[in-house]
């Protein structure tokens, strides 16, 4: 489903991401975790071209795109309707109510009018179980039903591929739960999913591998069971020791 | 008899209520027939500039950036009646001739677009880089974007700057008198060269500027209402 070859990302003299290969599976479900500034949102990113790479393939569903060669602004709007994005911080349209930030997309991107925009986005904002908020603006409601939103307006999208990046934490923890519960529910749906986060119960229990990635290099990669448990690499066994 | 205008005899006040009476029609006339259209055709002409020439200034093309920082420059470091005096008087001389109320709205809509560019760059770049990656992740590209999330946004941040550009545009539509347009100020010019009242017919036209410019910053308020409406009442976008 995703294939990443030698991917390089670098802010100025910074170089963030160090030729990085990676395969995702279809209907996998990847959790990617590492220390702050170890480059693990700018590779989420560069997945769907938030941040456009400085070199490497990448492919997403049989579409590619090689950043060795310039990149077109029609083929990245092309390639970004493949992935689904939900931000840390929601990023939730304010002006729009929280059906509004669903159809969205689907009127504006997609072409679609209103009802059937209203239908897709009716189904989706039941499934996040935000039926009696469907007409609240995002100030009214919680981060966590805010977060749900989101995901419902990126799903809205019918993305192949998922991407969370720190999906929950800037949620109270009371709240992070709920979120979460929706992001399983996707993961059994069969939805390949990309997923940068700090839940490592939430790695253990759905993740089908855990990638750990430090400076901008995959370090270690395996089930999250092996990768938990039995950390091969030193810098792994002190990452992991620091969130205990 | 203007000698003694200080004086309030009763047949002053009676002569005042008669110019008054027969002055006020005009004055009137002349804002609705003038100030007022001269006011809003220029300020929407001047808005559509503005939105392009902030766009220009944040866009990545140093031309157009080049471009734009130079207009703005220009009309901001110009005085408004000069500008006026060269489009109507000035022009003419290298064989283009514009009319009274045309050369006017050019001059205002220039001025506006240059000032209200400065507003609605100001209001876009306040919008966060969060909102336009929310858009692209969507399939967005630049000008849905731009349209659907950016400027619904910055329109609120920038409702208060803009009113005040256009209270600000009504008062400046008097200069239009110098160019021979027969708005009200200058009717007032007419009135008062006839009757010699200047202090009583100034006045007026004042009063009527003045209502004009209370009546639109009520209608500030409702806007400014209608659009917050998205907003809590910290008044923060969340």
């Amino acid at each position: 489903m995703i294939s990443i070859q030698g991917l390089q990302k670098s802010f100025g003299p910074l170089e963030v991401i160090k030729n990085v290969d990676l395969e995702i599976e279809q209907g996998k479900v990847v959790v990617i975790i590492g220390p702050s500034g170890s480059g693990k949102s700018t590779l989420l990113r560069c997945l769907n071209v938030l941040e456009t790479p400085n070199g490497g393939i990448i492919s997403i569903d049989g579409q590619q795109l090689d950043f060795n060669k310039p990149v077109s602004k029609k083929a990245i709007a092309a390639f970004r309707r493949l992935t689904g994005m939900v931000f840390q911080s929601y990023n939730l349209f304010p002006h729009l109510t929280a059906t509004g930030n669903v159809t969205e997309g689907l009127t504006t991107v997609k072409g679609l009018s209103k009802n059937e925009a209203g239908e897709i986005a009716e189904q989706l904002i039941v499934k996040v179980g935000l039926a009696e908020h469907k007409e609240k603006y995002p100030y009214q409601l919680s981060g966590g039903q805010q977060q749900r939103v989101a995901i419902a307006r990126a799903l809205a999208m019918d993305p192949k591929v998922m991407l969370f990046d720190e999906p929950t934490s800037a949620l109270d923890p009371e709240l992070v739960n709920e979120v979460l519960r929706v992001m399983k529910d996707l993961a059994q749906e069969g939805m390949t999913m990309a997923v940068v986060t700090h839940e490592m119960k939430f790695a253990q229990e759905v993740a089908d591998e855990v990638i750990f990635i430090d400076d901008g290099v995959i370090v270690e990669r395996g089930a999250p069971a092996q990768i938990f448990t039995n950390p091969q690499h030193e810098r792994t066994k002190r990452f992991l020791s620091l969130l205990q | 008899m203007y000698l003694n205008s200080f004086v309030l005899t009763p047949e002053r006040i009676q002569r005042l209520q008669e110019i008054a009476s027969t002055s006020i029609g005009p004055l009137i006339e002349g804002a609705i027939k003038f100030t007022i259209p001269l006011a809003i055709i220029s300020f929407i002409i001047g808005l559509t500039i503005a939105i392009f020439t902030a766009l220009a200034r944040i866009s990545s093309s140093n031309i157009l950036r080049a471009v734009a920082r130079v207009y703005v420059s220009i009309i901001r470091g110009t005085p408004l009646l000069v500008q006026l005096f060269i489009i109507f008087y000035g022009l003419p001389t290298i064989g283009i001739i514009i009319d009274p109320f045309p050369s006017a709205v050019i001059g205002f809509s220039l001025n506006v677009g240059a000032y209200a560019s400065e507003i609605i760059r100001a209001a876009i770049l306040s919008i966060p880089k969060g909102q336009w990656e929310a858009a692209y992740s969507i399939g967005m590209n630049y000008s849905q974007a731009l349209r659907k999330i950016v400027l619904p946004q910055a329109a609120r941040v920038s409702v208060p700057p803009l009113s005040n550009s256009f209270i600000g545009l009504v008062k400046d539509t008097s200069l239009a008198a110098m160019i021979l347009v027969a708005e009200m100020f200058r009717k007032a010019q007419e009135i008062a060269s006839m009757n010699y009242e200047f202090l009583f017919v100034y006045s007026m036209a004042a009063l009527i500027y003045w209502v004009i410019c209370f009546i639109l910053s009520i209608i500030q308020g409702r806007i400014e209402g209608r659009l917050d409406r998205f907003v809590g009442k910290s008044g923060g976008l969340s």
